[in-house]
């Protein structure tokens, strides 16, 4: 009863808050767009121990393809990424609104799938060497990309504007946003009580244990790591039509930002925990931009400081310290057995 | 008696060093086989290459009249071949009855059921064997701040859970404390009586594994040294050398 007042709060609040700080829309977008990313990181990272430094990529694949599916249902791609956009490359509302809605569903089809190729290469590594194998994979996506002509090379793509009022154009990103990070949310909280939950959980704490048990591993890590991607490949859809324009290495697959941030946000919150993500993404998306505005020119300084700080000395994040301070609100006791009935 | 693993000439080699040459032995339908020999004889060696955790370089294992020797390591524990091991490995971060409840078989679940939640039944299981190892009362701890013998216990009945066919086990007294090596044997025989599992144990306590075992195997220099039944090896003078360094 409690929690279901302390969630219908929650959601009110998501529904309520572009309206009362209508300046902060965009930033309020960003921020769920922040929660998002760190939640679908910890679904490896911290409940698989599959520490990936390329969930980037999805996000940048994700881009692309919900705007070349968009672009594709009513140009030529080439043509329109090479054309200068001329006069003639217009795109009616229903035009843009379908292309918007397909794109976006299918970069997450289609992450979803890359995420199955490239994880069927890269889970046989381990450790440090899968976090640099990933990263590998993104950073060769990105300069790939950059020089690919038929998507727009280093240029990258410019996308039509939201039609119509442009304050209603970031209400419509907004819930975008909102809406996949709740649906997200209700996914995990779901999938975590499962006994998929606990399967991907004895990966993390020891794999070779869950391999001598039965436990079909790959099969696991490749579906968790899909379900990521395809949020991930969402986002990054989403992110496409409300930045316009992207350009593949700075804002695509955009590694050493949004794709190291993703990582810092759940070591902040507390990795392996279903709110840790959101309390770690909240907690960065005000210092980094509390950062930008005080301190700036400093601001990577201040940011680097942080992952220090966090790495150092706050490794359990703000929700391992609580699971340390109060265990009993998270079910640690100790239980007499009691009498035979 | 009819045997469920049949070892055929094993050898298995590590650089120069032969950890096991040319080992056949077989584990009886239901009964207890014991494994014993002086550290570094190659026991463990031998366990891991029935479980499929490295390829043997020549000879055949059988199970249940299979060969398994190429199978992976997975493959083997869904047949229902289970190990435990020396280092003792359970899930750390979880607790006793999580611990449980992912050892359910999952060769018996399909891809689907993964999505499924527990049920009571499940849950009534895994208390049921908690109690029965003696750890009913820490189901809720995390099971990383339990002591060594503790943890050993979990993975006994994280073992027995998971319904094998057959449980290898290595060494499953060492650690633990010796006033509760006796509820260990009952457990033991218990899982072996009561539950159906065929035991095949390596053991370094001599009073445990002969107290236990129908038959027992001992290597040496990973060679089989000698087999018979509990008072035939006690009688054997070449096990006993090879204990004292004789050999």
């Amino acid at each position: 009863m409690k929690k279901s007042i302390f969630y219908a709060l929650l959601l009110a609040i998501t529904l309520v808050a572009p309206f009362v700080f209508p300046d902060f829309r965009t930033q309020l977008a960003t921020l769920w767009l922040m929660i998002v990313v760190a939640m679908t990181w910890d679904m490896t990272g911290g409940q698989m121990g599959y520490n990936s430094l390329g969930n980037i990529f999805f996000y940048g694949t994700g881009m692309y393809v919900a705007a070349l599916i968009s672009i594709g249902l009513v140009h030529d791609v080439g043509f329109y990424n090479n054309a200068a956009r001329s006069e003639l490359m217009t795109f009616t509302d229903a035009q843009y609104f379908t292309g918007a809605i397909v794109g976006i569903i299918g970069a997450g089809l289609f992450c979803a799938i890359t995420a199955v190729v490239i994880g069927y290469l890269t889970f046989g590594l381990r450790g440090p060497y899968f976090a640099i194998g990933t990263l590998g994979v993104a950073i060769a996506a990105g300069e790939l990309v950059a020089n690919w002509d038929w998507v727009g090379g280093g240029q990258g793509i410019a996308l039509p504007v939201y039609p119509g009022n442009l304050d209603v154009g970031k209400l419509f990103f907004y819930f975008l946003f909102a809406g996949t990070g709740v649906a997200l949310f209700i996914f995990l909280k779901w999938l975590y009580t499962t006994r998929f939950g606990a399967a991907i959980n004895a990966i993390r704490d020891d794999e070779e244990k869950a391999e001598a048990m039965g436990i079909h591993t790959l099969r696991y890590k490749l579906t968790t790591w899909a379900m990521a991607a395809f949020f991930v490949g969402v986002v990054g859809g989403i992110s496409a039509f409300q930045l316009i324009h992207f350009e593949p290495l700075e804002t695509a697959y955009q590694t050493i930002n949004l794709g190291i941030f993703m990582v810092v946000c759940v070591l902040l919150g507390g990795k392996g925990t279903l709110w840790g993500p959101i309390i770690g993404a909240i907690l960065f998306h005000v210092i980094k931009e509390v950062t930008w505005n005080y301190l700036l020119g400093w601001q990577w300084v201040a940011l680097g400081a942080l992952i220090v700080i966090t790495v150092v000395y706050f490794q359990d994040g703000v929700m391992g310290w609580l699971m340390h301070k109060k265990p009993e609100w998270f079910g640690i006791r100790v239980e007499r057995k009691e009498a035979p009935q | 008696m009819s045997s469920i693993i049949d070892i055929k000439g094993v050898s298995k080699s590590f650089g120069g060093v032969l950890a096991n040459t040319d080992v056949s032995m077989q584990v009886e339908t239901g009964g207890i086989t014991g494994l014993i020999g002086p550290n570094g004889s190659g026991k463990t060696t031998l366990f891991n290459s029935i479980v499929g955790y490295h390829p043997i370089d020549s000879g055949s294992i059988r199970f249940e009249g299979k060969e398994i020797s190429k199978l992976p390591v997975q493959s083997i524990a869904r047949l229902g071949l289970l190990r435990t091991f020396q280092q003792t490995r359970i899930y750390g971060a979880m607790n006793g009855v999580e611990n449980m409840l992912i050892s359910l078989p999952h060769r018996k679940m399909r891809f689907f059921d993964s999505f499924g939640r527990n049920s009571k039944k499940d849950y009534e299981r895994a208390d049921m064997l908690l109690d029965f190892v003696g750890l009913y009362e820490k189901r809720y701890l995390q099971s990383g701040s339990l002591s060594f013998g503790q943890q050993k216990l979990l993975e006994f009945a994280m073992a027995l859970m998971n319904e094998p066919t057959v449980l290898l086990l290595d060494e499953p007294t060492a650690g633990i404390n010796p006033t509760l090596i006796n509820g260990l044997i009952d457990r033991l025989k218990k899982a072996n009586t009561e539950f159906g599992i065929t035991l095949f144990i390596i053991e370094h306590n001599m009073r445990v594994i002969m107290n236990m075992a129908d038959t027992i195997y001992c290597l040496a220099h990973g060679k089989l040294l000698a087999q018979g039944t509990p008072e035939e090896i006690q009688g054997d003078q070449r096990v006993v050398d090879a204990y004292l360094g004789a050999h």
